[in-house]
């Protein structure tokens, strides 16, 4: 492959509320077994980028422990390899990431060095396949500058929360907004870019010396005359994760025969760090309908419509309603939980109720557990 | 040069204080079909695991990180399993897991001719480690021990070999070897399947060697014919006036020889607190992952007393089983009492009772398993019985079909196979793709 990966894994986003608090959007956990930024890590393994670069800043720790090893996805390899770059304290430089453009120019080193002409960047916040190979045929067939990979979402969705486009007949953007009040249309980017790598490095050394520090208002729509900017358009299956209704709606789609098909059962995989947990057990008094179970669950309740992430323990009697259920959560017995997601290492004491009433609840209870 | 020779000059010599050897080269034709393509310690287990990482994980967990697996019948799966280690940390700069099959000499080539031969044809494997201590074991058992408490034992017993050893119950202990201690954990006798058990103490065939014995019976016997841990080794190093010593293990401990306790072992898993329990933190088993997604549990499938594994999609009745990774079960199916193993897919309305099926298997629509009467098997009585369907890896039965109780099947099957679409009980049938 001739690009190398740039992952902007940095950002939090208030509108994910406390889900956030404890971890960047790109480790949020997604259908049952994987975590967001897999599906882009996968996506580069498979599209044959050997060498990709994580730049993380907020609240690493879960996204770091994630990512303790390159082996899952592929790219522990002698030739590249996975990288993960946080903010260092340099003799010219004491701050923290000021934003996008400035995440990569404290990074440099790492695009001067490599010698792939072209580099791929992106952000870690949706669950989508795409082979960027295609992407970058494109890009080169295009003579573009830069060329975004867009998504034209359904007409009930918000565009608003996103940069929104304009293209002409050609697929050149004309218009670029960021998060506007009023969308100027429905079609929207992915934060995913292909770009020279050399123009990538010109582009940001510029930036930074007008003390400009966002790739998206400071890059993109700042140069959208200057450069040829084109768009991609992404048809199949996208979805951003980064509010928490998106969030809880993207993990539901995996219920959907058609969405399940796409990402476990054609090819290419979805790659994901693995654990040693044993499979998942039935006891008498469970009843699980239409729900996907992670490995190492324990259930005695019953389970509707809902997503148990791994480890999770259900108690007797409890009743789990068109919910998700996070990694290692352990629910007592007699609990009710409708339309809500439960925080990861939550304890839930016997005899609760939870219920999303307008809309999902976040459920976050740390009691202390009595583990065997 | 000499090991000792190089440590009088003071160079660097790695080594290692325990090493483990572990015999996986076995058939295991109790297993029938299961095994025909696959050898034992490579046969599926518990849902996700193979019979051999509970051994290799007890190894790593008791901090035992060089392992030289000895394979000889029917390698392939277990190759790609083991790999370089990594699912077990045994991905080592020095040490870690290493194959050994056996190999073409100058002079005198042959294959495994027993146990101990396996072990003798890999000296220098041992000595590349300068091992002080030798652990044997074999692929076939589900267990968990620390082999760390063996060795400590084995120190402080000032033994030359010991062995590990379970209390059996009387009549169970003519099928083993036995061992007769004095009371404080010497070994004073052994009787090899006896008739009238002079005691209740198993041998598990598990052992630890000081290795200047070990080396020096292996050197010594190495032109017994077969030459076996249990059969010649240990009865030599007690001739020889060896200190013996039986280390007692009262844990969980199975052996999965034939169908019917790999039947067993299987469901014990189910029960609500598992005797052995996979499920707690602390000694954990490692297997290699396949990346796979979780299981589906569709809207009209029910779940009783079971457990399940990754990617698995059930639209059917699932009760007291194990079903493997990617198994798929079919709307209105029933299945109860049986051991799925991975990427099987079962059809629509099946009633499935007892059955083993193996790995990538394809039963059609309407087919019913463990019906009828209970005629032993025609052929091997010996291996297909307690009831059992027995289905080999990579077969398919045809839609509409019934199978009786105490039966084989393997290989691509069609409906002409099965006169009036009944495989009555107690019949086999083999078709090419599967052997005896």
């Amino acid at each position: 492959m001739r690009a190398i990966g740039i992952i902007l894994a940095g950002g939090n986003n208030n509108k994910m509320r406390a889900l956030t608090q404890r971890r960047a959007v790109p480790a949020m956990p997604i259908a049952g077994s994987y975590r967001s930024i897999d599906f882009v890590l996968s996506n580069m393994s498979n599209s044959h980028i050997q060498k990709v670069a994580v730049l993380t800043q907020y609240n690493a720790r879960s996204l770091n422990e994630h990512l303790n090893s390159s082996k899952w996805w592929d790219f522990g390899r002698k030739q590249g390899g996975l990288y993960v770059f946080t903010p260092t304290i340099t003799a010219d430089n004491g701050n923290w990431y000021r934003g996008t453009a400035d995440a990569i120019y404290q990074n440099l080193e790492f695009l001067k060095s490599s010698h792939e002409p072209y580099a791929i960047v992106t952000s870690a916040d949706a669950v989508y396949k795409l082979d960027y190979n295609k992407l970058l045929e494109y890009h080169i067939e295009k003579k573009a500058d830069i060329t975004v990979v867009c998504k034209t979402l359904r007409q009930d969705e918000d565009a608003t929360r996103f940069g929104t486009v304009k293209m002409n007949e050609d697929m050149r953007i004309e218009e670029f907004e960021e998060k506007p009040m009023i969308a100027l249309s429905n079609t929207i980017s992915t934060g995913i870019y292909v770009i020279r790598r050399r123009l990538l490095i010109d582009l940001i050394e510029h930036s930074a010396e007008e003390e400009r520090y966002d790739f998206v208002t400071d890059i993109l729509i700042r140069y959208k005359k200057l450069k040829k900017i084109y768009g991609y358009k992404i048809q199949d299956y996208w979805s951003n994760i980064s509010t928490i209704d998106a969030y809880y709606q993207t993990n539901m789609d995996f219920l959907k025969p058609e969405v399940r098909n796409y990402f476990f059962k054609q090819h290419p995989q979805i790659y994901t760090k693995m654990t040693d947990l044993p499979p998942a057990k039935y006891n008498p008094g469970s009843a699980v309908r239409n729900s996907l179970i992670a490995s190492g669950c324990i259930i005695n309740g019953t389970v509707e419509n809902s997503i148990l992430f791994k480890k999770a323990f259900v108690g007797s009697n409890c009743v789990i309603k068109n919910s998700i259920i996070l990694n290692d959560v352990y629910l007592g017995d007699n609990t009710y939980i409708e339309n809500c997601i439960v925080e990861s290492r939550g304890t839930i004491r016997a005899n609760t109720r939870h219920v999303g009433e307008n809309g999902v609840k976040v459920v976050i209870e740390k009691n202390e557990r009595y583990s065997l | 040069m000499k090991l000792l020779d190089k440590l009088k000059r003071g160079d660097d010599v790695i080594k290692k204080e325990m090493i483990a050897m572990l015999l996986a080269g076995g058939q295991g034709s109790r297993l029938g079909i299961v095994t025909s393509k696959m050898a034992k310690p490579a046969v599926a287990f518990g849902g996700k695991y193979r019979v051999i990482d509970f051994p290799l994980s007890n190894c790593i967990n008791s901090g035992v990180d060089t392992v030289g697996v000895l394979t000889q019948y029917q390698p392939l799966r277990l190759n790609t399993h083991i790999g370089i280690g990594i699912p077990w940390d045994l991905d080592r700069n020095f040490g870690g897991v290493s194959i050994l099959p056996p190999y073409e000499k100058s002079i005198h080539s042959e294959w495994y001719t027993g146990t101990a031969n396996a072990v003798y044809q890999n000296l220098e494997y041992i000595e590349t480690y300068h091992p002080d201590y030798v652990l044997i074991l074999s692929g076939d058992h589900i267990y968990k021990m620390d082999y760390e408490v063996m060795l400590d034992f084995h120190k402080e017993n000032d033994a030359d070999v010991t062995i590990a050893v379970m209390p059996v119950p009387a009549e169970e202990a003519k099928r083993f070897g036995i061992v007769i201690t004095d009371g404080h954990g010497k070994i004073v006798d052994f009787e090899e399947k006896p008739a009238k058990p002079r005691s209740n103490l198993a041998s598990m065939g598990i052992y630890i060697f000081s290795w200047p014995v070990l080396r020096e019976a292996l050197i010594r016997l190495s032109s017994q014919n077969g030459c076996d841990f249990g059969k010649h080794i240990i009865p030599y190093c007690h001739k020889k006036g060896k200190k013996l010593a039986a280390y007692e293990y009262n844990g969980y401990w199975r052996d999965v020889g034939t169908l019917n306790s790999y039947w067993k072992a299987n469901m014990e898993l189910i029960d609500i607190i598992p005797e052995f329990n996979l499920y707690e933190e602390y000694w954990k088993i490692y297997t290699k992952n396949d990346s796979l997604p979780p299981q589906y549990i569709s809207a009209e499938a029910t779940i009783g007393r079971s457990i399940i594994g990754d990617g698995a999609e059930i639209y059917g009745a699932v009760h007291n089983c194990v079903i493997s990774p990617g198994v798929i079960i079919g709307k209105g199916s029933v299945v109860r009492d049986s051991i799925v193993m991975k990427d099987v897919q079962i059809g629509g309305g099946c009633v499935i009772d007892r059955a083993i099926i193996a790995e990538n298997t394809v039963v059609g629509d309407n087919v019913t398993m463990g019906t009828g009467g209970d005629q032993p098997n025609q052929y091997r009585p010996d291996i297909y019985n307690s009831g059992l369907v027995t289905i080999g890896e990579n077969s398919v039965i045809p839609p509409n079909i019934q199978i009786g109780k105490n039966t084989a099947v393997s290989g691509d099957t069609v409906r002409a196979d099965y006169p009036n679409g009944l495989l009555e009980s107690g019949g086999v049938l083999i078709k090419a793709g599967g052997e005896e």
